[in-house]
C-alpha cells in the first residue's frame, strides 16, 4: 500500500516534470489538481497553506513539491516527490545544454521563448486564482491577496514583504476577534 | 561584491576554471539567501560576486532554462555545473542549491503539523496563504506589462489562462496543445519580420 503511494506520487511528479515549461509556479494549477482533485491527498486549504510555508523558506520555488511530499508521505515522500520533479528535466537540461553549448545559434531559444512566455504568463494567472480560490475565505483575505497582487505590480521590493505583511495582518485582525 | 569589475568582459564559462568546491559553496549561499525567489541572488552570486559567467552568458543560459520544462533556477544550476565540472558539477550544484532551503521547509512542515490546529496558527497561516495568491497573480500581471505583448501572445496567454485557470483542463494537455502552435506563431512572426 505504501510503496503504492510512493510510485503514485513519482509518476505523478515526474509527468509534471515535463510539462513544467515556465516553471514550478506555471505548474502550479497542475500540481493543485493532481494533488487536490485527482489523488485527493489533501484539500484545498491544506494545498494554499503548504505554498504559503514553501514561500516563506528561502530556495527555488521547486521545494514546495518536497513539502507537499512531505505531507503526504514524510521523509519518503519528501525524497520521492523531489527525485521525480527535479531529475527528468534536469536530464533534459544537460543533454539541451550541451547542444546549445557546442551549437552558435542560439536563434530557436528566442522564438521559443516568444512563444512559450504567453502561455507561462496565463498559467502563473492561473495558478495564481486557483491559488486565492483556495486561500480566500472572507473578506479580510480577498483583501489581502489584492493588496499583494498590487505591491508585486507596482513595487521592485522583495516580494517576502508582502508575505510578512499579510501574516502579520491577518494576527492581528485574529487577535482584535475580527472574522477572517 | 566586485560588481562590474569581472562582470563586463572577462570570459569565463570555460570547463574546469571553477571546481566542485566553488560550486558547491556558490549554490549553496544562492540556496540560503533566496527569499521570495532565487533569480535575483543567483544572478548576484554568479555574475557579480564569483563572475564565473558574464551577463550574457548568464542571460543566455538562463533563457535556456526558462524554455525547457522544470524548475527554472535548477535547469541553470543543471546547466552551469555541467559546463565547469561534467556531470559531477550538474549533481553537486543541484544538491547544494537544494539541500538547505529543503532542511528549512521540512523544519516548517514538521511545526506546521504540530501546531496548525491553534487558531494563532491558522490565523497567520490563512495570512499568508492569501498574500502568497496575491504575489502569483501579481507577477503574472508584472511579467504580462513588462513583455509589451503583441495581439497573438495576448490570445494565446488568454487561452492557457481560460483553459487552466477556469475551466480547469489538465496541465499536460494545455502545454501540449498551446505550446506548439505558440511557438509557430512565433516563428512565423519572426520570419515576417526578416
Amino acid at each position: 500500500m505504501k510503496d503504492n503511494l510512493l510510485w503514485r506520487i513519482a509518476v505523478t511528479f515526474a509527468s509534471l516534470s515535463f510539462v513544467a515549461v515556465g516553471g514550478v509556479t506555471a505548474a502550479l494549477p497542475g500540481i493543485h489538481r493532481q494533488v487536490v482533485d485527482v489523488q485527493g491527498w489533501m484539500n484545498d486549504t491544506t494545498f494554499a497553506n503548504l505554498y504559503a510555508l514553501a514561500q516563506a523558506a528561502p530556495g527555488p520555488n521547486v521545494i514546495v513539491v518536497g513539502l507537499i511530499g512531505w505531507q503526504v508521505s514524510r521523509l519518503a515522500g519528501l525524497t520521492v516527490a523531489m527525485l521525480a520533479m527535479v531529475v527528468p528535466s534536469s536530464i533534459v537540461a544537460l543533454i539541451v545544454g550541451r547542444v546549445v553549448h557546442r551549437h552558435a545559434d542560439t536563434s530557436w531559444i528566442a522564438v521559443a521563448k516568444t512563444g512559450l512566455v504567453p502561455v507561462t504568463i496565463g498559467l502563473i494567472l492561473a495558478g495564481g486564482v486557483v491559488m486565492a480560490r483556495a486561500a480566500d475565505r472572507g473578506i479580510l483575505m480577498v483583501v489581502i491577496t489584492l493588496a499583494a497582487a498590487v505591491f508585486v505590480l507596482i513595487s521592485e521590493r522583495n516580494p517576502a514583504w508582502a508575505l510578512a505583511a499579510g501574516t502579520i495582518i491577518s494576527l492581528v485582525a485574529w487577535g482584535l476577534g475580527l472574522p477572517l | 561584491m566586485q560588481s562590474g569589475t569581472n562582470s563586463v568582459s572577462t570570459p569565463s564559462g570555460v570547463a574546469g576554471t571553477v571546481t566542485l568546491r566553488h560550486l558547491l559553496s556558490g549554490f549553496l549561499k544562492i540556496g540560503l539567501l533566496g527569499f521570495g525567489g532565487v533569480a535575483p541572488i543567483a544572478r548576484h552570486v554568479i555574475v557579480e560576486d564569483r563572475a564565473w559567467l558574464t551577463e550574457e552568458e548568464y542571460a543566455s543560459v538562463m533563457g535556456v532554462g526558462q524554455v525547457l520544462p522544470g524548475a527554472n533556477t535548477i535547469n541553470a544550476a543543471v546547466m552551469i555545473g555541467d559546463r565547469f565540472q561534467g556531470m559531477a558539477g550538474a549533481i553537486v550544484c543541484v544538491i547544494s542549491l537544494m539541500v538547505m532551503p529543503l532542511v528549512i521547509v521540512t523544519g516548517l512542515g514538521v511545526l506546521y503539523q504540530r501546531f496548525a490546529a491553534l487558531p494563532q496558527v491558522q490565523a497567520a497561516i490563512s495570512g499568508s496563504a492569501a498574500a502568497a495568491a496575491g504575489l502569483v497573480i501579481g507577477a503574472a500581471l508584472k511579467m504580462a506589462r513588462r513583455l509589451h505583448p503583441t495581439a497573438i501572445a495576448i490570445v494565446f496567454g488568454l487561452l492557457a489562462f481560460i483553459a487552466v485557470g477556469l475551466l480547469k483542463v489538465s496541465l499536460i494537455p494545455a502545454v501540449a496543445v498551446l505550446g506548439p502552435l505558440s511557438i509557430g506563431a512565433a516563428y512565423l512572426g519572426h520570419r515576417r519580420e526578416r
